[in-house]
């Protein structure tokens, strides 16, 4: 086994908390009866219906499209009838327009096939990978045929899968690397041959062996003297999975600040995201379907689900036989980046990968205090910022001058406000002042 | 005293005396020769400002109206909001333009929280701030269109015209001039610029469904949109899920309407409005409510 790689700089060790589900498997829900499926679910315009109330629709049926800009198609997760067009609950824009759909329990579930993608050229590749709705699923819901077509004065040379999974709580990626390990290895291949590429690493932090062992198997069943894929295992430190730490654990390389991963010749997806990929091209079926972490003391059950995008948090927590008294906190996503959440009425998106029922003793209402400078924040800052001033900043009603300290290279992971003891709200300063701050 | 020592001091002032006079020389040749040719317009027109530093005009400060309102033929002389009628004749007849009427204006606020007894949806720990608290699923408040009471416009008035009451901002319609920094600076834009002259008003921004807004609020506007239908003067709009009134054709029709909209809206959230007495009499009972 290869020595563990990691970042150099910052980074923080959180307890794990992933016991609560890592040995459970992933359960598929029995679909509700109603589902709201967001229009805007990547980054890039949002979709426009192409549907209209009462029409009649099959599972994987195109929804909606970007008419304009950057987008991918939108479908239909189940078969049934559209019902109305509203506005539903989103965890950062609180509400979004919606289509909700009436599912017909009637209906047969798609069989898919698979498909000698081997033939297929690139670009019907690409076509494949954007018709099916792929957006990157670990969370920043970037389109991913943009991202498999870098700029040619860039080229690329490597391919990362990121299976970190660092956010404390998750486990679906874990459960999707034990379960689907030769799906997501196939996704690989595709990629490989869209970018035209023959290295790719998969990067696992070193606290899931089990994923780490299945995934090396897999990997050195596909790997060829032309296609390489190499299970790489990481330290196991937060943000290990934040895409320019893992370039530099992996690869060595630094992404200059602002630049993207292809400025290194790196593409880096995530190990759903190639699963998904795996879907899109093998077996030609959409994205519309999430494996998610449900977790926390604050749930009857906690449990990895796959789940239809659109499926409400409410009907989630009725499946699982709801919440136990001492839930405190609801979070979507994980406890270091998520959002807390005071409703459920929140519909599932395709970059949904976690909703967290916290109870009393998980989480911390200490209100915060005035910073002391003892310098920890700057410390546990991945991207060598410094967090404390722009708090202060912030503070004193500045927070337009707070571009000299870089806050736009800040990605929110949280380092600074984990160890800060004086429970400073810092990454809430830091997303004040890009508000206010100029580029 | 020793004559060195009268001697030494004698000779450094006259030293000093000396430099001072050739730097002074140098200063002022500099002066004359590197002079920047200013405006002498432009100067008389920012000493004519309210000099408020507010930003009502749309400007960086004064200076920058001041250099827009000289140079820029299309800017009109009535900006300066603090300065009122006075200083917009001043303007206008210092830079030769047509003095256009001035609108007395007021900051209203469109949030009837306290009264529809709005309750909240999460305790919020952070930065004391509206526009933090925002950022954390749209603030504490069951509605999400309701003011969250941090008082970021009461920070940001340069008048000091609102107060924090109970949570809820307060304008006083003796220190307010509309400048308009309170609603750049609410995060749920619940602050709208209205005239004195308005006839009604409506003090609820939600854009939420009646239903949603029944479930959080007692009095909030349901957009059944009765209003809009029983206008006679057609001055009562719903656009993007919120009733807007075009005062001026609300004015222009005059009273003969007897305020139906008010009459009949079931929620009573459409309200007469009567200037500053009405505000006066508003905010003393809520402070007496408090």
């Amino acid at each position: 086994m290869t020595s563990l790689l990691t970042f150099p700089k910052g980074g923080v060790h959180p307890p794990a908390s992933k016991g609560l589900t890592e040995n459970l498997a992933i359960e598929v829900m029995a679909t509700p009866d109603e589902l709201e499926i967001i229009l805007g679910q990547h980054i890039g315009a949002p979709c426009t219906p192409t549907v209209a109330p009462k029409d009649a629709v099959q599972e994987g049926q195109v929804i909606g499209e970007v008419t304009k800009g950057l987008g991918v198609p939108l479908h239909a997760p189940v078969a049934g009838t559209i019902k109305s067009f509203g506005m539903s609950g989103h965890p950062m824009r609180v509400s979004a327009p919606s289509i909700t759909i009436q599912t017909n329990k009637e209906a047969a579930p798609v069989q898919y096939s698979r498909c000698d993608w081997q033939k297929l050229a690139k670009e019907e590749l690409l076509a494949k990978v954007h018709g099916a709705g792929i957006i990157g699923i670990g969370g920043a819901g970037f389109p991913s045929h943009v991202k498999l077509s870098p700029p040619p004065d860039n080229p690329v040379d490597t391919l990362i899968l990121n299976g970190a999974e660092c956010e404390p709580y998750i486990t679906a990626d874990h459960r999707q690397m034990l379960e689907r390990a030769q799906e997501i290895v196939e996704g690989a291949l595709v990629i490989l041959k869209i970018l035209g590429i023959t290295k790719c690493f998969i990067g696992i932090e070193n606290n899931k062996p089990d994923a780490i062992k299945t995934m090396t198997e897999a990997a050195a069943a596909v790997s060829t003297p032309e296609h390489t894929v190499v299970v790489q295992p990481l330290q196991v430190k937060y943000p290990q999975g934040s895409e320019k730490q893992l370039i530099q654990a992996i690869t060595g390389r630094k992404v200059p600040g602002f630049a993207l991963p292809s400025a290194v010749g790196v593409v880096v997806h995530n190990v759903s995201t190639a699963r998904a990929i795996y879907d899109a091209v093998v077996l030609s079926k959409p994205l519309y379907e999430k494996v998610m972490t449900i977790s926390g003391k604050g749930i009857k059950r906690p449990a990895n689900l796959l789940v239809k995008v659109g499926t409400k948090v409410s009907d989630i927590v009725e499946y699982l036989g709801g919440v136990t008294p001492e839930l405190a906190k609801i979070v979507m996503g994980g406890p270091m980046m998520g959002f807390a959440v005071s409703s459920l009425d929140i519909p599932v998106t395709k970059t949904t990968s976690s909703v967290l029922f916290l109870a009393e003793d998980e989480i911390d209402t200490t209100p915060h205090s005035q910073c002391i400078r003892c310098g920890w924040c700057l410390e546990a800052c991945p991207m060598g910022l410094e967090p404390k001033e722009v708090g202060l900043y912030v503070e004193a009603g500045r927070p337009q001058d707070t571009g000299q300290f870089g806050v736009f290279e800040c990605f929110e992971c949280g380092c600074c406000a984990y160890v800060c003891p004086a429970k400073r709200p810092l990454v809430q300063f830091v997303r004040l002042a890009k508000m206010k701050a100029k580029r | 005293m020793d004559p060195a020592l009268v001697k030494l001091a004698l000779g450094g002032i006259a030293l000093l005396g000396c430099i001072g006079l050739f730097f002074g020389i140098g200063l002022a040749l500099a002066a004359h020769k590197f002079a920047v040719e200013a405006n002498p317009l432009i100067e008389e027109v920012l000493e004519s400002l309210a000099g408020a530093q507010c930003g009502g005009c749309g400007y960086p400060g004064c200076e920058g109206y001041a250099i827009a309102v000289v140079t820029n033929p299309e800017v009109p002389p009535n900006l300066c909001f603090p300065g009122k009628e006075k200083v917009a004749e001043r303007v206008a007849q210092l830079t030769g333009k047509k003095m256009t009427a001035v609108e007395d204006m007021i900051a209203l606020v469109r949030c009837s929280r306290k009264e529809g007894r709005v309750s909240h949806k999460h305790e919020y720990i952070g930065f004391a701030s509206c526009t933090a608290a925002n950022l954390g699923f749209g603030g504490p408040s069951s509605c999400n269109y309701s003011c969250i009471g941090l008082g970021e416009c009461a920070e940001s008035c340069p008048f000091d015209a609102i107060a924090m009451v109970d949570g809820f901002p307060v304008v006083n319609p003796d220190k307010c001039v509309a400048c308009g920094t309170c609603v750049r600076a609410c995060p749920k834009k619940v602050i709208e610029l209205m005239s004195l002259k308005a006839r009604v008003h409506v003090p609820c921004s939600t854009k939420d469904l009646g239903k949603n807004v029944r479930k959080v609020c007692e009095v909030g506007c349901i957009s059944c949109q009765m209003c809009v239908k029983k206008c006679p003067a057609e001055a009562i709009a719903y656009t993007d899920g919120l009733i807007t009134i075009d005062h001026p054709k609300c004015i222009a029709y005059g009273p003969e309407c007897q305020e139906i909209c008010v009459e009949k809206c079931p929620r009573n959230i459409m309200r007469k409005y009567e200037g500053r007495v009405a505000i006066a009499r508003q905010a003393d009972g809520l402070k007496m409510a408090s």
